[in-house]
């Protein structure tokens, strides 16, 4: 038998393959069984899709919310009277206006006064019962302006309707009793007293109160409806810069004898605060959509175990054919992070597609953020690497006569 | 000096069920061979042959393959001895199904580092030379079983490897395209290539120049050594083992 030097022959080095065989040779599994790898990718999908959806939808109803506040301002400081230490409801001084106005930094006021006893109904005949929830507030003309309301129908009080039976609705009031448009034929009896409905708001953001309100003018509602002329709530508009200087002297300025009395609040704050209320539900519904797209993973895994169970004779061949087991690891890595890419672009652009039907829908500006549309792709990709390492590592572990003997 | 294509020597192999598939196996074969195997069933000749073709590793004994001690060579080494050096053709073809006859062949060549244009270009060329230059297009179901076989015997010369091992080509086939095979592998064995073939077909096998006879996993009979035709007699397997199974 001949002996040969083995250093002395040429050495064997697998050949490297190119990225684009990588490729060719990892989407042969889908390729081969498309229903399955769409199913599979599908699960990944939908866990994306929600937490894309979810993102995005929180994301532009915060960009809505900027929107509005940038529209109305965040400068808007309201005083209402609240209660007295013995729990009756407080009353600020007629002059309180006035007082307020003498603040250097406030640059408008205006203000509502509750007209206690004026129920409103559709009409005389209409039960006490059904028309519930709607306070009477005599309002300054000024009002609109100041909260940043917006007419839905007809028109705002002015100087000659504030001293008629005149009344505007607030977006809810008009809703429970059942005006739609103002005309000069629509009617509704305050206290006791038909007005005429001129105005119907829409919804106001920084004074929701006035929702469900029937505003009159001041001097009709003193004139006919008993109004005693002190207002229960201020609206100020200040000096963005000095707002909080303006804030800690409005109580003692409005209601000089009894300071504690009074309620100061920023009813842009409440809205931020609402917000972050919802940012704590949109947390569980990501966590919800994390969970989705870890079943997903698992999906991947699966299918990704059983094509390599199934394809046991493809691999003995592969391996007869000179592939090393790093190139079958790589093959079924490849598969595997196809799989989950194209489950996660199919997902983002789902979520995208929900997110701008949704702010559509809404009238909000969509928004999807880069970070999250990245992130999503990016937790999809790792998905992909872990759910196909153990199948890929079993792969390339068979030996590759009991892959080729497999029936 | 050239050493010689194959050379086993001493090599057991043992399965994990305790089975002893091949026996302290020697044996020497040339390059430019055309050797059959033969034997009954359960003799040993595939694990031989998955030995051979570095598939497996025996127990203990050295095998080399074109001079290489396939012992000292770690696992990614060999799988690029095969993938330079070794053709496969299985009983079952192990074609991919779905995938037309080219890109088959192509898919051959797919460890050895050439690009995908020369593969294909390569592949036609290897299926023209197996005849079946008019079914490039054509997927496994839509060729015979014949035709199949030639495709897969393309994959595995594609690379233009120095040995062709081919476990019962003719398993699988009707004598017309057995003997088509068999045509192709002599056409094959002529161009310089070696060949071995396990094969249970006695016809066949005495067709080839050199016949190795197994059973119980030890070589019985080796032409090359005993001269006289013993394929088809019972003495073979009469002889004391030790004296047959002797080192080239
Ligand atoms: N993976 C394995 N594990 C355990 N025993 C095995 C394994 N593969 C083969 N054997 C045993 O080894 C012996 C030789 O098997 P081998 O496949 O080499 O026979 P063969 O000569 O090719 O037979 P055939 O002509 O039927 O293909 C048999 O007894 C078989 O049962
Ligand atoms: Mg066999």
């Amino acid at each position: 038998m001949t002996v040969i030097d083995q250093a002395d022959l040429p050495k064997l080095v697998p050949a490297r393959m190119r990225p684009r065989d990588v490729m060719r040779v990892g989407a042969v599994g889908l390729r081969t069984r498309p229903t399955r790898a769409f199913l599979s990718a599908l699960g990944i999908a939908i866990g994306i899709a929600a937490m894309i959806g979810v993102v995005g939808i929180s994301s532009s109803s915060g960009a809505e919310l900027d929107r509005t506040l940038s529209a109305l301002g965040t400068n808007l400081l309201t005083v209402s009277s609240g209660q007295t230490l013995l729990g009756e409801a407080a009353k600020m001084p007629v002059d309180a206006e006035a007082m307020i106005e003498r603040i250097g930094p406030v640059e408008s006021v205006s203000a509502a006064g509750r007209v206690g006893d004026a129920k409103v109904y559709r009409s005389e005949e209409v039960p006490e019962a059904q028309t519930g929830g709607i306070t009477t507030y005599a309002a300054r003309i000024d009002l609109l302006s100041t909260v940043g309301a917006t007419v839905r129908s007809g028109t705002w009080l002015n100087e000659a309707t504030e001293r008629y039976p005149a009344v505007v609705l607030g977006s809810r009031a008009a809703e429970r009793l059942g005006v739609g448009t103002a005309a000069p034929d629509t009617q509704v009896v305050v206290g006791g007293v038909r007005f005429t409905v001129v105005g119907i708001l829409d919804p106001v953001p920084l004074a929701t109160e006035l929702d469900s309100a029937a505003l009159t003018g001041w001097p009709v509602a003193a004139a006919t409806l008993d109004f005693d002329g002190h207002p229960t709530t201020l609206y100020t508009r200040s000096d963005e810069s000095k707002l909080a200087s303006v804030r800690s002297v409005l109580a003692g300025t409005a209601n000089p004898q009894a300071p504690n009395e009074v309620e100061v609040s920023r009813p842009s704050d409440a809205l931020a605060a609402k917000q972050a209320t919802s940012q704590a539900f949109t947390g569980l519904l990501l966590g919800v959509g994390a969970v989705a797209l870890l079943v997903g993973g698992v999906g991947v895994a699966n299918t990704m175990v059983i094509s390599v169970l199934e394809r046991r004779p493809e691999i003995g061949l592969r391996r007869s054919l000179g592939a090393t087991r790093g190139q079958i690891r790589t093959q079924f890595l490849a598969e595997s992070l196809l799989l989950s890419a194209l489950g996660g672009a199919g997902g983002v652009l789902l979520g995208a597609c929900v997110t701008i039907g949704y702010a559509l829908y809404q009238g909000w500006p969509a928004v999807i953020p880069t970070w999250a549309t990245i992130g999503g792709l990016a937790a999809t990709l790792a998905i992909g690497a872990l759910a196909g390492l153990y199948p890929a590592v079993r792969a390339s572990r068979l030996s590759p006569t009991e892959a080729l003997a497999t029936p | 000096m050239t050493p010689p294509m194959i050379s086993l020597s001493d090599v057991t192999r043992v399965y994990s069920g305790g089975v002893t598939a091949l026996a302290a196996v020697s044996v020497e074969i040339g390059r430019g061979e055309l050797v059959a195997i033969v034997g009954p069933s359960g003799s040993g000749k595939s694990t031989m042959l998955n030995v051979v073709g570095t598939l497996d590793r025996p127990s203990s004994g050295t095998v080399h393959i074109d001079g290489y001690d396939v012992s000292t060579l770690s696992d990614s080494r060999l799988s690029a001895l095969r993938a330079t050096r070794i053709g496969f053709v299985f009983q079952q073809f192990h074609l991919a199904a779905k995938v037309p006859a080219l890109d088959n062949v192509a898919d051959g060549l797919l460890y050895s580092g050439i690009g995908r244009a020369e593969r294909r270009r390569r592949a036609a060329a290897a299926l023209e030379r197996v005849g079946l230059g008019h079914r490039l297009d054509h997927e496994p179901h839509e060729l015979s079983g014949g035709e199949r076989q030639r495709v897969a015997i393309a994959r595995a010369v594609a690379g233009d490897p120095s040995l062709l091992l081919a476990d019962e080509p003719t398993g699988a086939l009707d004598s017309v395209s057995g003997a088509g095979v068999m045509e192709l592998l002599h056409d094959l064995n002529t161009s310089g290539t070696t060949v071995v073939i396990i094969t249970h077909d006695r016809e066949i096998a005495a067709s080839l120049p050199r016949q190795v006879r197994m059973r119980d996993g030890r070589i019985v009979f080796d032409s090359a050594l005993n001269s006289g035709s013993a394929l088809n007699s019972g003495s073979a397997a009469e002889t004391p083992r030790h004296a047959e199974a002797g080192v080239a």
